[in-house]
């Protein structure tokens, strides 16, 4: 291979490359990150750039894809019975649930309709699925196929079967990016559904594992107290499961209960994801709740927004 | 001519390949081993063809990794320019590294990463990663023989087709 200038190469001493070129190239990458990191250039650049990631991100799915086709062409009748079967029961289950449901929601109608509460239940939904692709393994994101031309918006929560799995973070115009409840820089507020104890889950970077820092050490928790999104802070709808307690230790300092927590969605299992359309939230503090005198006396710092920057 | 074209396609097709590479999702507990690949054709084509892959392409090619991973912009732009530097700087004794001394020569490149992330992390306010993160400079010493014959025997097997 011949190089374009061989009198130039030295062994030990500077070669093709000088000190002071590094040293700009550095300034400039460096200059980048700051102005991205202050003003979050880096959203608009993405969505004038969509056209050509969409396409990679699609393409990076496809093996996945392909290798997720074959394995259901080449399953044996038995095992697609198995399945079949499996299935019909569960929705069998979930079809008796629902009935007795819809009895319970027409009560609660009644009822509500008795205190005179305005607040609705409804709630608008949208099916995505999943790009299979991994953005960086050491940051909980997932890639969504719907995008800004299926009006979806950033912050918008994003759920499976099982319970909220996080939310959009990114919106292309034709996918999406969600942050899930597990990255290390999401925080979720809720509230134990045994108690109605209001606290912050935090994630961990681990997939199966959130964080609960400041529970206060008199309260009532108990391994396997189930979390539920509280409503506050106008993210994230009230009444969604979030995981449930596996562990309740101290934290350092003995102040306060640290728990451990297992998110209830299957974040790494789904393929299909609920994003909930953005519902009518009221402002300022959200109303006392008459049944649970413990809950009204929590500090109000508890009401942080969904997401921390 | 000809030859010149396809030279170019091997390298372009390998960058892109090294991209797609890093977006294939992997099963849960294999994650954290996903080596950079990225880095490592970069390294490959600093070694053999420092006309073509100098500092600036570098830059460019981190900007695109960023781009597509959704980070911070620049991140990988700023930890590919110092990798190439360094692999540009130590060019000549590198190219005549029998392939074991290369890998662990990749591994402490790889780890100098590493130690520019959480700098970079730092910096930025983001929480420092686990342990797992130094898994895959590993992995990369590892694949470094795997990527580095492959591409070599394919620009050989080009050349003596031409010839």
């Amino acid at each position: 291979m011949p190089l374009s200038n061989p009198d130039k190469i030295f062994l030990f001493a500077e070669g093709a490359v000088s000190t002071t070129r590094l040293i700009a190239y550095l300034t400039l990458t460096m200059i980048i990150m700051v102005i991205d990191h202050r003003a979050g250039y880096l959203e608009s650049m993405r969505a004038f750039s969509g056209v050509l990631v969409e396409p990679a991100y699609r393409i990076a799915a496809l093996p996945s894809d392909v290798a997720r086709a074959g394995r259901l062409a080449v399953a044996t009748q038995s095992q697609l019975v198995d399945e079949n079967r499996k299935l019909r029961e569960a929705l069998l289950l979930a079809q008796v649930r629902v009935n007795r449901m819809s009895a319970l929601t027409a009560q609660n109608e009644r009822l509500k309709k008795l205190l005179d509460v305005q607040k609705e239940l409804g709630l608008g939904v949208h099916l995505a699925r999943l790009i299979d692709i991994d953005l960086d393994p050491f940051r909980h994101r997932i890639v969504i196929d719907a995008g800004s031309a299926q009006m979806i918006k950033v912050g918008q929560p994003v759920l499976d079967a099982f319970g909220i799995m996080g939310q959009i973070v990114e919106v292309l115009p034709n996918t999406s990016v969600a942050l899930l409840i597990t990255d290390p820089t999401h925080a979720i507020p809720v509230k134990v559904r045994r108690t109605g104890l209001r606290t912050i889950v935090y994630g961990t970077g681990g997939i199966n594992r959130l964080r609960l820092p400041n529970i206060p050490i008199s309260s009532d928790i108990k391994v396997g107290d189930e979390l539920v999104t509280s409503g506050l802070g106008g993210r994230f709808p009230a009444g969604f499961p979030v995981g449930e307690i596996v562990e309740i230790s101290n934290d350092e300092s003995g102040m306060f209960a640290a728990a451990i927590a297992k998110p209830a969605a299957a974040l790494d299992r789904s393929g299909e994801v609920l994003l909930l359309q953005d519902l009518p939230q009221p402002m300022g503090p959200p109303a006392p709740q008459h049944n649970d005198p413990d809950v009204g006396e929590s500090p109000a710092s508890e009401e942080q927004d969904g997401a921390m920057p | 001519m000809n030859r010149r074209r396809a030279q170019a396609w091997i390298f372009i097709g390998s960058l892109l390949l090294a991209f797609l590479l890093q977006l294939m999702p992997l099963p849960q507990p294999l994650l954290l081993l996903k080596p950079w690949w990225i880095a490592l054709v970069l390294i490959y084509w600093s070694i053999e063809t420092p006309d073509r892959v100098g500092l600036g392409f570098a830059l460019l090619i981190g900007m695109c990794g960023d781009l597509l991973s959704g980070q911070l912009l620049g991140e990988q732009a700023l930890r590919l320019v110092v990798m190439s530097f360094i692999v540009l700087r130590f060019r000549s004794r590198l190219r005549f590294f029998p392939i074991s001394q290369q890998a662990l020569a990749v591994l402490g490149l790889l780890l100098n990463d590493r130690i520019v992330v959480v700098m970079i992390r730092g910096f930025s306010g983001d929480p420092i990663p686990t342990m797992g993160f130094w898994i895959s400079p590993f992995i990369g010493m590892l694949a470094w023989p795997f990527v580095f014959l492959l591409l070599d025997d394919v620009r050989a097997r080009l050349r003596a087709q031409e010839s």
